[in-house]
């Protein structure tokens, strides 16, 4: 079984958030880079899956700038078998459909039996990549997943709902699934395993040789929410803190 | 034309639909605009009677069997056929998990783009957006023609706010081929042992207790204050709580007198099952924080430090 993993890069989840001077991205000077938090569970899925079988590929498949080389490799460290890199130095220009464009253009003659991917990013956050790639790629597809098995020629997949409510759902492959967090436990990579990383193969793909599609949505400009409410900011030390808080819970929420 | 898509469950219409079917009356007036709503499925006729009690030129309700349970093959065919008939410049979605599960689909085989997860609509139309989890907004444009697909985000617009009217219903039987999804029946997991929607008192505990042996700090807190004790996604993800105590879209929605959110970032994921207590007091060490915009009294600072002095002061005031 031949599986694709759509995995991106995202500043680390901690990092410190400044606009850049047009306010139309952050500025990233600074910011240390990571895999989007579900990319990283839909990999483990994909090496959980082949060594359940006990054979396949796995492929790793991530469009972004230079740097997002970092994080394929240490996928190929973590156990995928080979990685894909769709070269793209301003991705956060692009919309959804673009970049799903550009990933289906990539990975179009591999024809895999499954592509998993997160279910959405912690940037852009629009949740649509697998759902896309299903459609351009002619796929069936489920969102949301808990849960994967793979029996002949079908999937059998777990699908969360919400309110704690859950589904199984049956479909024939190739399927596109896009996973949630919390599915699997995460893996480390091994000394071993990234040393044999260096010898695997990462192919540079440059997006502009993919095609291009006119532009369906445009970012014009970012800048920080206002405030839903007027919070009241307690101050002073932890105690004064604490002292404060424990006023307003007596005579202003009246809880205590 | 402003095209609604309602959502329904076995009958039971999703609440967020009636915020999107607000936001649209809303937008449509702005806009000067014609307003209608579809609703699918399999005998749906009081469904769609129910929706042409409100302020509406247009109700349509798309039968067919294979609609009886949702899948996005049999969504994304049938709402295909009808936007390519009525030719709306805005179609509005709730988003809820699944339009999240269609939409992209439905987009792409339009050849447009859903603008997904919008919290507000700005003359020009410009679409709000959040990105990296709330901490900033973006003003979104559509450069394509129209349709424009957009998914609104819960809380985006007030369901109150909707106005009774009456419309005329006109029912649809698309042509639709076998789905290659098989749905089974939706299940719950376990039997809620644990009811958090009935407290009073809520401690939710997030990423920022970094561990699980630093839970006790949380516990006493909570036993303090007799809360009941809930968390974030991410902890129950990692087993260092059961799952029956998750607050969020995929846990319990909850409304407590207070809810003290101990370091919760506040993904949006997290405010929806939340933003409907009474008071909230967030703790967090970044006060750039989303959990500061929803919270009522803040305090930025270490958790280790604070929670212990706060359990302490409880203590005491209980004493």
């Amino acid at each position: 079984m031949k599986t694709i993993v759509a995995i991106k890069q995202v500043p680390a989840r901690d990092s410190q958030l400044r606009l850049n001077s047009g306010a139309t991205w952050i500025d990233e000077e600074d910011l240390t880079f990571e895999i989007n938090e579900p990319d990283a569970y839909a990999l483990e899925e994909a090496l959980q899956l082949k060594e359940k079988l006990g054979s396949g590929e796995v492929i790793a498949l991530c469009l972004g700038p230079e740097r997002a080389a970092s994080t394929l490799r240490e996928a190929l460290a973590k156990g995928a078998d080979r990685a894909i890199h769709v070269v793209c130095e301003k991705p956060e220009a692009l919309d959804p459909l673009a970049v799903a464009k550009l990933l289906a253009a990539a990975v179009r003659t591999e024809s895999p039996d499954l592509l998993l991917t997160g279910l959405q990013s912690d940037d852009l956050g629009s949740g649509q990549t697998g759902v896309i790639l299903a459609e351009l790629l002619g796929c069936s597809h489920a969102t949301i997943i808990m849960e994967v098995v793979v029996q002949g020629g079908e999937v059998r997949v777990k699908r969360e709902l919400e309110d704690g409510w859950f589904q199984y759902i049956q479909m024939p492959l190739p399927a596109v699934l896009t996973i949630q967090s919390g599915l699997n436990r995460l893996r480390y990579a091994t000394l071993m395993g990234i040393k044999k990383a260096k010898t695997k193969e990462m192919r540079a793909l440059d997006a502009a040789t993919l095609g291009t599609s006119p532009v369906a949505a445009t970012l014009d400009r970012i800048y920080p929410p206002d405030r839903q409410k007027q919070t009241q900011m307690l101050t002073g030390s932890a105690k004064e803190q604490a002292a404060q808080l424990v006023e307003k819970m007596k005579f202003e929420m009246r809880v205590l | 034309m402003i095209l609604v898509v309602m959502e329904q469950k076995a009958g039971v219409w999703h609440k967020m639909s009636w915020e999107t079917l607000a936001g649209g009356q809303q937008l449509g007036a702005a806009l000067g605009q014609p307003v209608a709503a579809v609703v699918l499925g399999d005998g749906i006729s009081g469904l769609a009677a129910e929706l042409a009690t409100k302020a509406l030129d247009k109700v349509y309700a798309v039968e067919h069997a294979g609609l009886a349970s949702y899948t996005p093959d049999s969504y994304t065919a049938a709402l295909t056929a009808l936007i390519g008939q009525l030719q709306p410049s805005l179609v509005l979605f709730p988003h809820t998990y699944q339009v999240r599960d269609f939409g992209p689909k439905l987009a792409t085989r339009l050849d447009r783009v859903l603008l997904s997860d919008v919290v507000r609509v700005n003359p020009g139309p410009v679409f709000v957006r959040q990105l990296f989890q709330g901490k900033l907004n973006s003003d979104v444009r559509p450069s394509t023609p129209a349709p424009h697909l957009v998914s609104l985000q819960a809380g985006a617009y007030r369901a109150d706010a909707l106005a009774a009217g009456s419309a005329t219903v006109e029912t649809i039987s698309p042509a639709l081929e076998a789905s290659r999804q098989k749905p089974e029946a939706p299940f719950r997991e376990s039997s809620r042992a644990v009811d958090l929607t009935a407290a009073d008192l809520i401690v939710s505990v997030g990423r920022g207790i970094k561990e699980a042996d630093n839970l006790p700090i949380v516990e006493e807190l909570a036993k303090a204050l007799g809360a009941e004790l809930a968390a974030s996604r991410p902890i129950c993800d990692n087993g260092w709580l059961p799952m029956e105590r998750q607050v969020g879209s995929s846990g319990q929605t909850v409304a407590p007198k207070v809810y003290l959110a101990v370091g919760i970032s506040g993904a949006i994921q997290h405010l929806v099952g939340m933003k409907g207590a009474k008071a909230i007091v967030a703790i967090n060490k970044d006060p750039h924080a989303p959990i500061f915009e929803v919270a009522d009294y803040g305090l930025v600072g270490d958790l280790f430090e604070i929670v212990p002095a706060l359990t302490e002061e409880v203590r005491k005031a209980k004493s």
